[in-house]
């Protein structure tokens, strides 16, 4: 521990005790929301007003404002899902298993917006909704790789024994995503090349990058959020018989 | 050499326990060759058609008849008791756990390897790619069992765990179905096929060191 300098150290370990780390994200949220919604908003017009119409794919293109930043966030959630599990299964920390069951909803969330939105905007681009292109089919199986996550803690009733069942299966999964990633792209670019779905990158244009960047910034912020309330939640269900949670629900 | 010993006498157990049982050990096969038959019912009987589809038929067969196959894996030991006194014993609880995997690729694995020629005879394929459809089953089908037992330990302790252990293992399954069924497809067009085996190779000794863990951490999850 000698490492890590103290006042982080003391910050975690206070963290660690569900009444204060309820406390102290309940008054986290507001300012959280806050930041989002002024990231969202500047993000949402630079990228729908200002940016300019692309010159092959008209307005279409706009759709990357949403469905970038999701795909990323999507990979980004599984790691911190891992990573959370992975110290709830070595140092028993009851609130790093909730913080990774709660990453699994909202993970599985931003995996579907990418597909979709994905899809919407391959209609009229490719004139198909779906092709068998290696970035769909790994995202589509990491949707898949979520659902398991969800269904296996769904399944087990004991939830700290689900919690430590799902933290193994996240680090499984997170071996296993690259592996799963190049094989579709392997498989892919040896059945038929990159004709269609190859997307030519040209350095995109800073007037067009700097909302994607925001937006970006703002997807991390709604994940916190999102997942400090599930977390908030589930914690409370948990803990329904502990004192704290009794006192609690009197004082509201 | 205490644990080899140890290694040896659970894959002897297993192996006995499940010649005691011969008729459960014919099910993943039987189902094999159902499944097999019924693409050409599905599909249709041209010759054409079945014999580019054959790598991918054979492959998705086998992989739904190895994951069927799991259940029994760590099921009757579970349901008896035996399953604690394995994790009690003071050798490492993933070696012991690897000798019970490689007992269930032997039972359930290998005759899908044995009637996979038959199959292959069935939907038309060539002598080549037969050949390569052998060796991807060879080294495939133990990464399936390795892979799936973690799954299986996972999900042992449920009492409807079927379902939802094929949503935790079929992901994980994508890349030997990939590079299996392309090295076929491959080999009956001629072209070399190395790479894929090759890349086979590696993905059972990763599985072979790995998969243990993860499985032996999730079976003391599952008996606690």
């Amino acid at each position: 521990m000698f490492l890590i300098p103290k006042p982080v150290g003391k910050f975690f370990h206070r963290m660690a005790s569900p009444p204060y780390f309820y406390d102290f994200t309940g008054r986290l949220i507001p300012w959280l929301s806050w930041i989002f919604l002024f990231l969202v908003i500047a993000g949402l017009y630079g990228g729908l007003v200002l940016a300019p119409a692309d010159y092959q794919q008209g307005d279409s293109f706009r759709i990357i404002y949403i469905h970038v930043p999701s795909a990323w966030m999507s990979l980004f959630v599984y790691v911190v899902m891992a990573i959370a599990g992975g110290i709830g299964l070595i140092w028993r920390i009851k609130l790093a298993e909730i913080v990774a069951i709660s990453s699994a909803s909202v993970g599985a969330g931003f995996t579907f917006i990418a597909l979709v939105t994905g899809s919407l905007w391959g209609k009229p681009m490719w004139g198909t909704w779906w092709v068998w292109d290696a970035r769909l089919t790994s995202e589509l199986i990491l949707l898949f790789l979520y659902l398991g996550v969800i269904g296996l803690y769904g399944a087990i009733d004991d939830k700290r024994t689900a919690s430590r069942a799902v933290a193994i299966l996240a680090l499984v999964g997170v071996v296993n995503i690259p592996i799963i990633h190049y094989s579709v792209e392997w498989w892919n670019t040896l059945h038929q090349g990159p004709t269609v779905t190859k997307m030519d990158k040209p350095s995109i244009h800073i007037s067009m990058l700097w909302p994607l960047l925001v937006m970006a910034v703002a997807f991390k912020f709604y994940y916190v959020i999102a997942m400090l309330q599930r977390a908030r939640t589930e914690l409370v269900v948990r803990e329904r018989n502990s004192q704290w949670v009794k006192l609690l629900l009197e004082s509201k | 050499m205490a644990l080899l010993r140890a290694f040896i006498a659970i894959i002897r157990r297993d192996l006995i326990l499940a010649f005691r049982r011969r008729a459960e050990m014919l099910n993943p096969i039987l189902f094999f060759i159902i499944v097999v038959t019924l693409f050409p019912l599905g599909v249709g009987a041209q010759p054409q058609l079945l014999q580019s589809i054959a790598p991918g038929i054979i492959w998705v067969s086998a992989l739904l008849a190895a994951m069927l196959s799991l259940d029994g894996l760590f099921r009757s030991d579970f349901d008896d008791g035996s399953l604690e006194q394995l994790l009690l014993s003071p050798h490492p609880t993933s070696i012991l756990i690897l000798g019970k995997i490689i007992a269930h690729w032997l039972v359930t694995g290998l005759p899908l390897i044995l009637v996979a020629p038959l199959l292959a005879e069935f939907l038309g394929m060539h002598t080549d790619a037969l050949i390569i459809l052998l060796k991807t089953l060879i080294l495939g089908t133990p990464v399936l069992s390795l892979v799936g037992a973690i799954g299986v330990a996972l999900t042992v302790g449920l009492r409807r765990g079927g379902m939802i252990l094929s949503l935790l293992v079929l992901p994980l399954y994508v890349p030997v179905l990939i590079f299996a069924s392309n090295a076929v497809e491959m080999a009956s067009g001629g072209l070399p096929v190395d790479a894929q085996i090759n890349i086979l190779l590696a993905m059972l000794c990763l599985a072979l060191v790995l998969a243990p863990l993860p499985a032996s951490a999730a079976l003391k999850m599952s008996v606690s």
